[in-house]
């Protein structure tokens, strides 16, 4: 997995609440069985019309955020169905943070998959940094997870809460499953216990 | 230390626990579909990593299947066609169970878990789907991971999870005539917001769930995840048990003995420790149907559509986006609004007793709606239907019998709205787009459906009941 360690770029203001996972990554795309290439299918049906053309009004397709690495969202980004596809598009179209007053528990563990860092800052600092958004590449938003802080255009420093253990992860670009495999013995002893407790399952 | 009902099972399934509090989860039953399981298969391939419990994993195609007759003669949208091989090919490489496609006991995986008892109380249950709370209905711990998660889960029986908090939903009192499972679990998103349940596992409880049908009790757990928690649950009782046994995988003899000692301890002590409360009056829901593009735009059928300068906050431009997307004006009462389409079917409500219920309404009358069609939940399902002679009351209303599957839940196979057509359906999301593109979904029970059905808009199905009657 890529690490994450920091990330100075332009965000994108995406104020909508409840943005949902079929708005990310729309279902037709979801026939694929890899896990790149989606990018271009981020947020496809507010992204493109029904020719396939670019809605200029949005916001990813405006010149100063076509490069966009973080966006700025609304409350409950995320939320919906558990599809990985999601942060896969995200990430393929270059976005590793996004920051919001909360996301949804599914989506939100997926992006630590994926060398992303979804971040949970209160109201009054998600519209500062919202206001940043909006001046593209004149405010370029600064994260550090060592520190745990973002830094918005003038410098203000926000600190946000990460669970240690996924801040472990992302900083080293750690596999979840070669650091549970070094449990196996646990895993084989708790199985061989629970097969005599539970004979049924 | 007093424990509720997901303490309990947490507990008992405990592998590992770190300082943090980060802990390793047994899982007992994996179910896998073929949308979300290719990446995982292929990873484990690459890593040259063995599925550690092919037993205890199965696999049944649901998202893609085409639910028209012809299926047998194979899919014909490529793409779908190589997700459904897939899973074919995945699931007969590793050894797990598995339903294919033209298996009678093929079906929606949630439909299908508990049909085949593979679904019990006390397990914990993950699937790549969202929509897995449905196991809860067992009291079993069940939710919804990511593709990466499905790959751990494959490799190592385990996840990596912490704790969440507990919420307990109670509904007290009786549901009054009309009034549904769905229109219980809607009611509550109504009232706690879409992410009103996230970082918790919800239990239900109170006396209009415990006289709720197992059938009842998984359409309130399915939509625990539009609430936002990470699972809903409600305590095994007489009506569990008797439904899980004689199951093709439930337990049999002294196993079934053994289990149901222990299955009968699986209830949050009375005075455990709840960290938020909701209480709903089972007596004040009325039959509820969606007017917006979110779970939680919900309302009573005699209602209004609400003007989005009611709301607060970001939903203000959300409720303004969402009246523009689904073509309504605010003031516009819910049962003037003309239906072209009518879904019933879907991990939600594609059960049984939810034909039933439809059928009850559509007895001797026919569709007003350009078009309708049922998708039972399973092929089992379907049979039954059929053997009861529900299904020929659909195709004489005028309805399409189709075969299992997810369908136009979510869209992924043939089954799709088109822009601007509007549809009254029993599935579980109403997202911008989620019935196909420009399509506008409101969700609502069964009979509501079928009612809506017959009129040709929304309407109160008490209205027709007292016609019925």
């Amino acid at each position: 997995m890529e690490k994450f360690t920091t990330l100075t770029g332009v965000a994108a203001p995406m104020p909508l609440v409840n943005i949902d996972t079929d708005m990310i990554i729309p279902k037709q795309f979801l026939k694929t069985i890899q896990r790149t290439g989606l990018g271009k299918n981020l947020f496809d049906e507010m992204r493109y019309d029904d020719q396939g053309r670019e809605i200029p009004d949005f916001v990813l397709n405006q010149p100063a955020y076509r490069k966009s690495e973080i966006l700025v969202a609304g409350d409950n980004f995320g939320c919906g169905s558990s599809r990985e596809h999601a942060p896969w598009a995200l990430a393929d179209f270059g976005i590793r943070t996004i920051i919001s007053t909360s996301f949804a528990d599914i989506f939100y563990n997926n992006c630590f998959k994926n060398g992303m860092l979804p971040i949970v800052l209160p109201q009054e600092q998600v519209d500062i940094l919202m206001d940043d958004a909006r001046k593209g590449e004149n405010a370029r938003i600064s994260i550090d997870l060592e520190s745990q802080t973002v830094t918005s255009a003038d410098g203000q420093v926000f600190s946000f809460e990460i669970d240690p253990f996924k801040k472990h992860c992302l900083l080293n670009g750690l596999d979840d499953i070669g650091l549970t495999l070094e449990k196996v013995a646990s895993i084989d002893a708790f199985e061989a216990q629970a097969t005599q407790a539970r004979p049924w399952v | 230390m007093t424990k509720t009902l997901y303490d309990k099972i947490w507990d008992a399934h405990v592998v590992h626990e770190d300082t943090d509090g980060t802990c390793l989860l047994y899982i007992d039953r994996h179910l896998v579909h073929e949308v979300t399981s290719p990446q995982a298969f292929e990873g484990l391939r690459m890593t040259g990593r063995k599925l550690r419990a092919p037993d205890k994993t199965i696999a049944v195609p649901d998202h893609n299947v085409p639910t028209t007759p012809d299926r047998e003669n194979g899919i014909e949208n490529e793409e779908s066609r190589i997700q459904v091989e897939a899973l074919d090919r995945n699931a007969r490489e590793f050894g797990v169970h598995y339903y294919p496609v033209n298996d009678v006991r093929q079906g929606i995986v949630h439909i299908v878990g508990p049909e085949q008892g593979w679904t019990l109380p006390g397990m914990t249950v993950v699937c790549g789907d969202s929509h897995t709370a449905t196991h809860g209905a067992f009291g079993a711990l069940a939710h919804g991971i990511g593709t990466s998660e499905v790959e751990h889960v494959l490799a190592t029986q385990t996840l990596i999870q912490k704790k969440s908090k507990n919420m307990k939903v109670e509904i007290t009192g009786s549901l009054p005539p009309g009034v549904t499972a769905k229109d219980i679990t809607l009611s509550v998103i109504g009232a706690t917001g879409t992410a009103g349940g996230t970082g918790y596992v919800i239990e239900y409880c109170g006396q209009a769930i415990e006289e709720l049908s197992i059938e009842g009790r998984m359409t309130v757990c399915n939509m625990a995840i539009e609430g936002g928690a990470r699972a809903g649950l409600i305590a095994p009782d007489e009506k569990t048990f008797q439904y899980v046994q004689g199951r093709p995988h439930a337990p049999k003899g002294a196993q079934w003995d053994a289990a149901m000692a222990w299955w009968k301890t699986l209830k949050s002590d009375p005075d455990a420790h709840w960290d938020k409360v909701v209480t709903l009056k089972a007596e004040e829901i009325a039959p509820v149907v969606t007017w917006g593009t979110s779970p939680e735009d919900v309302l009573p059928i005699t209602d209004s559509v609400p003007d989005p300068a009611s709301f607060a906050g970001g939903k203000v431009e959300a409720a303004r986006r969402a009246l523009d997307y689904m073509g309504l004006t605010p003031g516009q009462k819910l049962t003037d609004i003309e239906i072209d389409t009518v879904f019933i079917g879907s991990c939600t409500n594609g059960r049984i007793e939810d034909l039933r219920a439809a059928a009850e309404i559509l007895k001797g009358r026919k569709i007003k709606v350009k078009r309708a069609m049922v998708v039972p939940g399973s092929g089992l399902v379907r049979a039954q239907a059929e053997e009861e002679g529900l299904a020929q009351i659909f195709i004489d209303a005028g309805f399409e019998w189709r075969l299992a599957g997810c369908s136009m839940c979510l869209a992924m196979n043939p089954d799709q709205l088109s822009p601007g057509e509007r549809c009254a359906a029993t599935s579980n999301r109403n997202f911008e787009g989620r019935q196909g593109r420009g399509g506008r979904t409101h969700l609502m029970s069964p009979a509501m459906a079928a009612a809506a059905a017959i009129t040709g808009r929304l309407t109160d199905i008490r209205d027709m009941m007292a016609e019925t009657a």
